[in-house]
């Protein structure tokens, strides 16, 4: 996963199609914000059919990430100042 | 790795040469490479594109890029070759930009490369659906593109039959 292999992750969902990952995070995170495709989440530019929804849950982000021969994985990775970032850009 | 004719290494995955100039460019977006099709169709592309005076740039994960690599020692067709992750780095940062963009899709996975090209590039796209369960991937495209799609899993021809309809190197 390049970079995202460095990361301390949590796979919430694995295998899955892009359509279950964004509704995953809009059913189970009250907080979230959607963005473009490309958006940098950490060092990951998100892949998908816009908007992506990524999730917040305190210190942790929920994002997607799309590898050709696996499909989509959420991810959950904690990281006060990402969240904090994030969090910033809804309002 | 290969060897060039200048005897230069070439990596998968890093471009061969300096990039070239952006007039006439064409990304095309590899997905995975389980379906066999694909390899042969990308080296049609690549060719058909060349000889209509645009330079074809791959972008790909590892073992679709190293397929082409190992299949085009000499690089007849082959030119850059670009990981996936970084093209879409590039693109999004706007330190590349390509004038066509082809994206090769059979899965799901594939649908969201597509879109997210479609997003972040101004490029003209067109997207290549194959496989067994090609409808159904093409169902899911809902954002300006020109499709090309037929069922072809080993058998390239309908496939190359759909692209020479639309000829999009003539477009």
């Amino acid at each position: 996963m390049g970079c995202v292999e460095s990361m301390n992750y949590e796979i919430v969902l694995r295998d899955a199609t892009f359509r279950e990952s964004r509704d995953y995070i809009r059913d189970h995170f009250k907080e979230f914000l959607e963005v473009q495709p490309g958006f940098k989440v950490f060092d990951v530019h998100v892949i998908g059919l816009p908007p992506i929804a990524i999730g917040l849950d305190g210190d942790f982000v929920i994002f997607p990430y799309t590898k050709p021969c696996h499909g989509t994985f959420l991810l959950r990775v904690e990281d006060k100042t990402e969240a904090a970032r994030l969090r910033a850009m809804k309002k | 790795m290969s060897t060039s004719s200048q005897g230069r290494e070439i990596v998968s995955g890093e471009p061969m040469a300096k990039p070239m100039a952006q007039a006439g460019t064409a990304l095309l977006v590899l997905g995975c490479p389980q379906v066999p099709v694909q390899t042969s169709i990308a080296l049609y592309l690549m060719n058909r594109l060349k000889k209509a005076g645009i330079t074809p740039v791959i972008a790909g994960n590892k073992a679709a890029n190293t397929l082409l690599v190992v299949a085009d020692q000499d690089r007849h067709y082959l030119g850059e070759v670009i990981d996936l992750d970084r093209a879409v780095g590039l693109i999004t940062d706007g330190k590349r930009t390509f004038d066509l963009c082809f994206v090769f899709i059979h899965n799901d996975a594939g649908v969201s490369y597509a879109a997210t090209m479609g997003s972040i590039s101004k490029a003209r796209l067109y997207v290549l659906v194959y496989g067994e369960h090609y409808e159904e991937q093409a169902k899911k495209i809902d954002f300006p593109c020109t499709v090309i799609a037929a069922k072809a899993v080993h058998n390239p021809l309908p496939l190359k039959k759909a692209i020479d309809e639309v000829a999009p190197w003539a477009a």
